[in-house]
């Protein structure tokens, strides 16, 4: 019955053409998908139907007047005229309205050139206008550092105002006012907060809503477009970069229907700000006994080269040196990274900076589904996930999904704030949070009456009884001290639902960094499964991430991270770096921290100015060329990789393009979704802290700002403007802060050291949490992300 | 054979009486009796057209402040390719430029610079005698232009008076 109704379709005529159309579909979609031209304003595919611009009026035959397609069915022998005499009349009379009150101002206008209303108003304004009267302004109101208003200019389309309720899932922007008193504006005056604000710039068909970061240093037909890949998170959205003398002035979305649609997340769009950050690398960098010399590429990579033998010579062999590599490297970099660390004899090479415990199975970090299928899902559990902060995008289909009517799930330490209903919401403690995956576990499985709590079982209900149920990982959950139990019960209770298990692994490429096997071990033959958990602390045992730092070794080779804000332990990080007689960093800025405890800094080209691809989170492979130079001697990180290795001696370093780094890899890898074939669930010890019984102590319990993942973000000044940036503050719940006496600033305890920073008063932490936000350098002191710690009051 | 000794009776006569010469000495005496048109340069200028199209300046309004806006219209517009402008938003939150460039060894004078402007902020001026002693020094910058401007604003002002009535 729904194969025939989907089969039927309608005949139309529109402008003598006969045309095909799905029954219940309006006119526009039906032009539009048959290149036919209807002027609009308000219409948008992605968005409800408003019909309140009236630019799309067409003449339909037997109609008594004119209609807009926008909000037209069509039906079976419609004959419809968009370019007949009375269509055009209808254009051109809606036209006038409109430039009534819009200003003149398009020389100075950031959307001139680009703009709806100046194309339409070429093709159907009038070079005089009939109105007499003093036009309308409006004042602008500041939201945020991101977009900038200019009201005067707006049309009342409302995209805005449907792109807040229906796509961010906040109802940021509203119209107030009727007719000519219409303003657009942020229901109550603040910043707009949403992670996806910066598309209402892309959505605003005129220049009300602009980017504020480019305001004014462009003008559009100046700049030129090259399409790339966001570095920010696993879903790879496809950005255009828009150049202006090779200096990347804004970024824009891609449209691509199976990654990131038409949407492009804060993230993603204002990140390129970072690229022109006065500490960027421009030349390599030497210590010498005075201090910090320039010197150049070649006297760098001899260095590098003659003190890397050195080192491990007198270390006793290869052992001694660990790699660390961001998982936001190209695949290509992490190739030859990975050939370099291991043809130097170390099988201690890692990309994993934030996990928390490598005791998991190794299963590809993987989304376990695509992402149209993700928008498909009936259930999805999320376990130590933000979406929202840690991959917007996919947070957008997750919303999708839980519009549809999906049960969207989350076990949380922190009472996150979702754009969407969750069906069941349970925050636990960092050290509860595996028993408490435990209990659902059990719940899924069935068994376990000792965990029978009612709305546990409830929660489970969803997941078993969903035809497409997803268990998701987030950034959290990876992070855990305890996430190989986590991932265990994770795996159990996907197996035990028949749910897909996905990982929201954080950087761009750490799907691609599995899949080449930047991982600890021996073999470097891409796809193969090489890792081998690290359980015993012998000396030819592979280390991992976390491993390689807590058994200090005597040299270490960075590439694209900043270890004091990257590593999972930012202290110990520092501390093992500290202590090495030979640190090598490749990386695009330099940082205080950096300067203490390198030897040599290489400057790399990031970004817009590098070339590579990743494997985003659906294993789908992401290619990008460079689009502008980087500055001053800053070279690729593959190409400064390349000629390191051959100064080494060593095999497989003879590239000329980065494409033969590529040749092997298939377009669409896949891999095993991590079920694990043992159905037993390994009981959670419960945690014996003594620590737990003393009232002043509090639990860490600690995540990362959206805008600080990597040192590109960190940098982008706009995105540091908004409220998501980095701060150094003390979040607790409100009791908690109460029980503790504590005023508007408090003093931080650990490791013999002290902290006396805001006090931020969240009812959404747990009461016997501190939750911290990191990535602000303040706080990279502060060790490891689990443990408990004192506060005290200060006067 | 008539016709041809009539022709040679008739050139022998005017070679005789030296008619030609006659005829060009009567050109000359007419045009004694003529006003001249010589000027003689440095001393004395021919009349110039409002519309002539001179040295480039950029305007300010009577309150000082600078027209440009950095629409950069004049930049794309120009077939030479001689403008290169830089923008930024002034801390009033004004559009400005921080760069505004001609490059008279590219400039081919055709006035579309001046005829974009929205503001009338580029301008031609009737000033044609400057000179460089580098190249270099045909590069006009914001300021040498603003300067330009500032110096021949009475005169700028004037010519579009007057050539007002036809724009």
């Amino acid at each position: 019955m729904e194969r025939d109704a989907a089969a039927r379709k309608v005949r139309i005529e529109v402008d003598g053409w006969s045309l095909n159309a799905a029954p219940g579909s309006m006119l526009i979609e039906v032009t539009d998908a048959h290149g036919i031209y209807v002027p609009r304003f308000c219409y948008h595919s992605k968005l409800s139907v408003a019909a309140n611009c009236r630019m799309c009026l067409v003449e339909v035959e037997r109609a008594p007047k004119t209609l807009p397609a926008c909000a037209t069915p069509v039906t079976e022998g419609m004959c419809v005229h968009t370019r007949s005499r009375a269509a055009l009349e209808a254009q051109r009379a809606v036209m006038e309205f409109l430039l009534i009150n819009h200003p003149l101002d398009c020389p100075i206008c950031d959307q001139g050139g680009e703009c709806e209303l100046q194309d339409l108003a070429m093709g159907y304004g009038r070079g005089v206008s009939q109105y007499q009267e003093s036009k309308r302004a409006v004042v602008d109101r500041d939201i945020g550092p991101l977009v900038q208003t200019d009201m005067t200019r707006c049309i009342h389309c409302t995209r805005c105002v449907r792109f807040g309720e229906e796509i961010a899932g906040l109802r940021e922007l509203g119209a107030t006012g009727r007719g000519e008193g219409m303003e657009i504006g942020t229901y109550v005056a603040h910043a707009m907060e949403s992670e996806l604000s910066g598309n209402i710039i892309d959505l605003c068909p005129v220049g009300a809503l602009t980017s504020k970061p480019f305001r004014y240093t462009a003008r559009t037909w100046e700049l030129r477009e090259h399409a790339s890949v966001a570095p920010h998170d696993g879903v790879g959205s496809g950005v255009l970069l828009h150049l202006r003398e090779g200096r990347v002035m804004r970024v824009a979305p891609a449209p691509d229907e199976e990654v990131n649609e038409v949407w492009l997340s804060d993230r993603d769009r204002f990140s390129y700000e970072g690229l022109y950050s006065e500490d960027r690398l421009r030349e390599p960098l030497l210590r010498a006994a005075d201090g910090w010399r320039p010197v150049t590429w070649e006297t760098a990579l001899e260095f590098a080269a003659a003190r890397l033998r050195e080192v491990l010579r007198e270390a006793g062999g290869g052992a001694a040196l660990g790699g660390l590599i961001s998982p936001s490297s190209t695949l290509e970099e992490l190739r030859l990274f990975g050939r370099l660390v291991r043809g130097l004899g170390s099988p201690h090479l890692d990309h994993r900076l934030r996990q928390g415990s490598f005791g998991d199975s190794g299963a590809p970090p993987l989304l376990g589904c695509s992402m149209r299928e993700l928008e498909e899902s009936d259930a999805v559990l999320l376990i130590g996930a933000n979406p929202r902060q840690e991959q917007p995008l996919l947070n957008h289909r997750l919303r999708k999904a839980a519009l549809r009517g999906a049960s969207v799930m989350a076990l949380n330490s922190i009472r996150y704030d979702f754009n969407y209903e969750l069906t069941f919401t349970r925050v636990a403690a960092p050290s509860r949070l595996p028993e408490a995956l435990a209990a659902l576990t059990a719940a899924c499985q069935g068994s376990g009456a000792e965990y029978a709590e009612a709305a546990v079982t409830a929660a489970a209900r969803p997941l078993r009884e969903a035809r497409h149920a997803r268990v998701l990982l987030g950034e959290s959950a990876l992070a855990h001290p305890r996430y190989d139990e986590l991932q265990r019960l994770a795996a159990t209770l996907a197996q035990s639902c028949g749910a897909t298990l996905g990982y929201l692994a954080p950087g761009a490429n750490a799907y691609g960094a599995w899949f080449i096997n930047a991982l600890p071990g021996t073999v470097a033959k891409p796809g193969e499964a090489a890792y081998a958990p690290a359980e015993s602390n012998g000396a030819s045992t592979p280390l991992d991430a976390l491993g390689m730092l807590r058994d200090p070794r005597a040299a270490y080779l960075l590439l694209g991270l900043e270890a004091e804000l990257d590593c999972w332990d930012g202290r110990l990080a520092t501390q093992a770096l500290r202590q090495a007689r030979l640190v090598i960093s490749l990386s695009g800025y330099r940082t205080p921290a950096m300067l203490e405890y390198a030897h040599l800094l290489l400057p790399i080209a990031l970004y817009a100015e590098n070339e590579g691809s990743y494997l985003n989170l659906d294993g789908r492979l992401r290619s990008f060329s460079a689009a502008a130079r980087p500055p001053g001697e800053a070279r690729p990180a593959w190409r400064v990789l390349r000629v390191l290795g051959d100064k080494l001696g060593l095999e497989g370093f003879g590239q000329h393009r980065v494409e033969e780094l590529r040749a092997d890899l298939p377009v669409r890898p896949s891999g095993d979704s991590g079920v694990p074939s043992e159905t037993s669930i390994a009981p959670p010890d419960s945690v014996q802290d003594a620590a737990r019984d003393d009232p002043m102590a509090l639990e860490l319990c600690v995540d990362r700002a959206m805008y600080s993942v990597d040192a590109l973000a960190r940098r982008a000044s706009a995105l540091q403007a908004t409220v998501h940036a980095a701060d150094a503050t003390l979040r607790l719940h409100p009791a908690a802060a109460a029980r503790l006496g504590l005023g508007a600033r408090a003093r931080l305890r650990r490791h013999g050291e002290a902290w006396v920073l805001p006090v931020v008063r969240d009812p959404r932490v747990p009461e016997d949490c501190l939750y911290l936000r990191m990535g602000h350098p303040l706080l990279a002191e502060v060790g490891a992300p689990h443990g408990r710690v004192t506060l005290e009051a200060v006067s | 054979m008539f016709a041809g000794i009539a022709m040679k009776i008739r050139s022998g006569i005017s070679t005789l009486l030296l008619l030609e010469l006659l005829k060009g000495m009567r050109l000359t005496l007419s045009q004694m009796f003529r006003p001249k048109v010589t000027v003689r340069y440095p001393e004395e200028k021919t009349p110039q057209s409002p519309r002539f199209r001179g040295l480039h300046a950029l305007r300010r309004y009577p309150n000082g402040e600078e027209r440009c806006i950095a629409c950069k219209l004049c930049e794309v517009v120009c077939p030479a390719v001689a403008i290169t402008i830089d923008s930024e938003q002034r801390a009033d939150g004004s559009r400005r430029t921080t760069r505004y460039d001609i490059d008279l060894g590219k400039c081919i004078f055709c006035g579309f610079c001046e005829e974009s402007c929205p503001v009338d902020a580029v301008v031609e001026t009737h000033i044609f005698e400057y000179h460089g002693e580098q190249r270099g020094d045909l590069i006009m910058n914001k300021e040498k232009l603003l300067a330009v401007g500032d110096r021949a604003e009475p005169e700028i002002a004037a010519a579009r008076a007057r050539d007002s009535r036809y724009r």
